[in-house]
């Protein structure tokens, strides 16, 4: 691997190339160790790969479900990342997507009688508020009491659950004739999202909303005190940022984020509120964020990888395979993508700068 | 300067101060009036509480250890999800109780050393390591787990002979399961090791400043893993006591959110092992109306927002407490030894 190249125009492009071997063969070596754990099982491995991806892509349906998994993990995996970048730990993009989902779902049933350029707007918007709500308590509880938001924030995953549990059991619950199970009314139509040409316009939300933060973070001054809070509160404290109100921002936009894929998903795909729909997806999201380094552009292809497993992982099933080793995967992709060292080893690459290697608020806050 | 912290540290390892003892006097008077009107109701309710608290109090001394020595366990769910899952199935194949909470204790041991092996010698992130272990817990036990799988028996109470016949102190304190008993036992063992032996001044050391006690001899990085690996097993055995004596057989994820408050345990009983068997029972306490109110179809508030207490008590108590409570010094932080 000589790589004698003129530095000032191929370093760059050398950077980020060099910035994709890790994830790929994190990816690579846990979808090995899966191999094993296949034969373990008593199956082959290979047939089950090959069913895996044929099934997600072998076919326009298949490319439907791949697009449908991968949006509410492109919005998690943002939600995920962008804490990251302000240093905090985002478990609780679960509790704040079903919010968002609900609270979507709930304005777009309950509120008849609006054109749709209202009506939608007004639905997306409450995914994002009720989002944006759960993300900004553990962030005020860290700001200014100094409880861990990773704690709190699973701690208000579960509350989230039993809420919209209630919701969807009691004040909300579809009571149309013959229904038994949770879940609300449908929305109407003025408050779907649109197609658009054979894409779901969620798909495109999503993309748009990672180009977006991308630019937020490298770009404006918002973004750039978002990033001094996570490397360095004391450092940020001292250039007279207020890190409180950071952390708080930070959180509150995080959860946004995640309320609005549960938005989408509400209002996209599945048209009503329904629980069960997305258990997990915040542990995706994690995995997700950091498969792509944090970075809000890296998080769409890792959320596309993942689409396409969970997409095909139920045809695993016809070659004796548990589409639930699709999980196992991920979460051997994020082991190994985590302990880079692993892989620098197996490759005999040299250790990164310092500063290039994700660091994380250590400690129980302060 | 160190030395001072842990002097004051010991003087500090037993909640004395005025406000515990108003509280200790309202809950035990609390506790008469009403099994003087509700006998049975109260003793189920406090024998219940003790039990509900056994996990919790097991978690958060598998937190101490790993913390008392600078290493964060947000991983504790996790490894109590896999001691219960192992455990269950060596009770299934084998039909030995014993032997299945042995296996499950070892089971934890193991999820400890990888813990170990990612957050001390390849200093990753702690977080994200313990963060790893509970994603992949849930979903290689959620992979293996076969529905139809029934067990072999139960870890049922043992009386201990005279003193489970006191009235109300009998039945709650003197007619429990195992792991129960051996919970208290262990939060007992742990305070002297911790307070009273060299190895605990040694792993407060390292916890505080592993600078200082690498340069008088401590071997920071066995001493990281060993504490580490208990934590480990006290987590395996909270997973061996859902599966074995709570429960009596597996569920998926079935560890719902324990680790976390068990973490939430432990910062509210100030990182000693007292402190946190006091705070476990707390939390016990709530588990135990909560499930009460269930039993008796006490439907005023709808069921959802019971079932949210543990977790809201579990953050208000986060809220509360982590500013005034201190954690060890170095946690987190990984060791470089120069």
């Amino acid at each position: 691997m000589a790589t004698d190249v003129q530095p000032a125009v191929a370093a760059p492009l050398m950077r980020s190339l060099r910035a994709l071997v890790i994830p790929v063969v994190a990816v690579l070596l846990a979808m090995a160790v899966g191999a094993l754990i296949i034969v373990i099982t008593g199956a082959n491995p290979i047939e089950a790969y090959n069913a895996m991806f044929t099934g997600a892509m072998g076919s326009a349906r298949g490319w439907e479900r791949i697009f449908e998994k991968a949006t509410p993990l492109i919005f998690s995996g943002l939600a995920v990342a962008f804490a990251f970048k302000g240093g905090l730990f985002n478990i609780g993009a679960q509790g704040q997507l079903v919010l968002g989902a609900i609270a979507s779902a709930w304005v777009g049933f309950a509120f008849e009688g609006l054109p749709w350029i209202v009506h939608l707007p007004l639905a997306l918007l409450a995914g994002l508020l009720a989002g944006a709500i759960w993300g900004a308590i553990p962030g005020a509880l860290k700001a200014w009491t100094g409880a861990h938001e990773v704690i709190t924030t699973i701690m208000l995953n579960f509350v989230a659950l039993n809420l919209t549990d209630y919701l969807a059991n009691g004040p909300l619950k579809d009571t149309t004739p013959g229904n038994v199970v949770a879940r609300t009314p449908a929305i109407l139509p003025s408050a779907e999202l649109p197609l658009i040409g054979p894409i779901p316009s969620g798909v495109l939300i999503a993309v748009l909303l990672a180009i977006l933060i991308w630019w937020m973070l490298r770009r404006t001054t918002t973004g750039f005190e978002i990033r001094t809070v996570g490397l360095n509160q004391a450092a940020a404290r001292y250039a007279g940022i207020n890190v409180n109100w950071r952390i708080i921002y930070t959180m509150a936009l995080s959860g946004m984020m995640a309320g609005l894929g549960g938005a989408v998903e509400s209002l996209g795909l599945i048209g009503r509120y329904q629980p069960g729909f997305n258990s997990g997806l915040g542990f995706d999201g994690i995995t997700i964020a950091l498969l792509a380094a944090t970075n809000p552009l890296g998080v769409v292809p890792a959320a596309l990888l993942f689409g396409v497993m969970r997409a095909g992982a139920s045809r695993m099933q016809f070659v004796g395979v548990d589409a639930e080793i699709v999980g196992i995967v991920q979460g051997l992709a994020l082991l190994f993508v985590s302990a880079p060292i692993i892989v620098r080893k197996l490759l005999r690459m040299r250790a990164p700068a310092p500063g290039e290697e994700i660091t994380l608020s250590t400690g129980w806050g302060n | 300067m160190a030395q001072a912290t842990l002097v004051a540290e010991q003087r500090r390892a037993l909640p004395s101060n005025l406000i515990w003892g108003i509280v200790a006097v309202v809950a035990v008077i609390a506790t008469f009036y009403f099994y003087g009107t509700r006998p049975a109701v109260t003793t189920a309710i406090l024998a219940s509480a003790l039990r509900q608290a056994t996990p919790l109090v097991l978690g958060a001394l598998s937190g101490l250890y790993c913390e008392r020595s600078g290493v964060i366990n947000i991983g504790i769910e996790g490894m109590m999800l896999v001691g219960a899952f192992v455990a269950f199935l060596t009770n299934v194949y084998t039909a030995n109780l014993f032997l299945a909470t042995v296996v499950g204790v070892a089971s934890g041991v193991l999820t400890g050393l990888l813990h170990a092996f990612l957050s001390v010698t390849i200093k990753m992130d702690q977080i994200i390591s313990g963060t790893i272990i509970n994603i992949l817990a849930l979903e290689l036990t959620g992979f293996f787990y076969q529905a139809g799988l029934t067990t072999q028996g139960k870890l049922t109470p043992v009386a201990i002979p005279l003193l489970s016949d006191i009235p109300l102190i009998g039945p709650v304190l003197f007619n429990n399961p195992p792991i129960t008993y051996l919970s208290i036992i262990l939060v007992i063992v742990t305070h002297i090791l911790l307070f009273r032996t060299v190895w605990g001044l040694r792993t407060r050391a390292v916890g505080e400043h592993p600078r200082a006690a690498d340069t008088v001899g401590i071997d920071v990085i066995r001493t990281r893993y060993i504490n580490v690996m208990l934590g480990g097993a006290l987590a395996g055995l909270a997973g061996a006591y859902l599966t074995l004596e709570a429960v009596g057989s597996f569920e998926r994820a079935m560890t719902n959110g324990r680790g976390f408050v068990a973490l939430a345990v432990m910062i509210f009983g100030k990182w000693t092992p007292l402190g946190a068997w006091g705070a476990a029972l707390l939390f016990g306490l709530a588990n135990a109306l909560q499930t009460q109110a269930q039993f008796s179809n006490f439907d005023a508030i709808p069921h959802q927002f019971v079932g949210m207490l543990p977790y809201i008590l579990t953050i208000v108590v986060l809220a509360g407490f982590v500013g005034r409570a201190h954690p060890p010094a170095a946690i987190g932080q990984p060791y470089d030894k120069e």
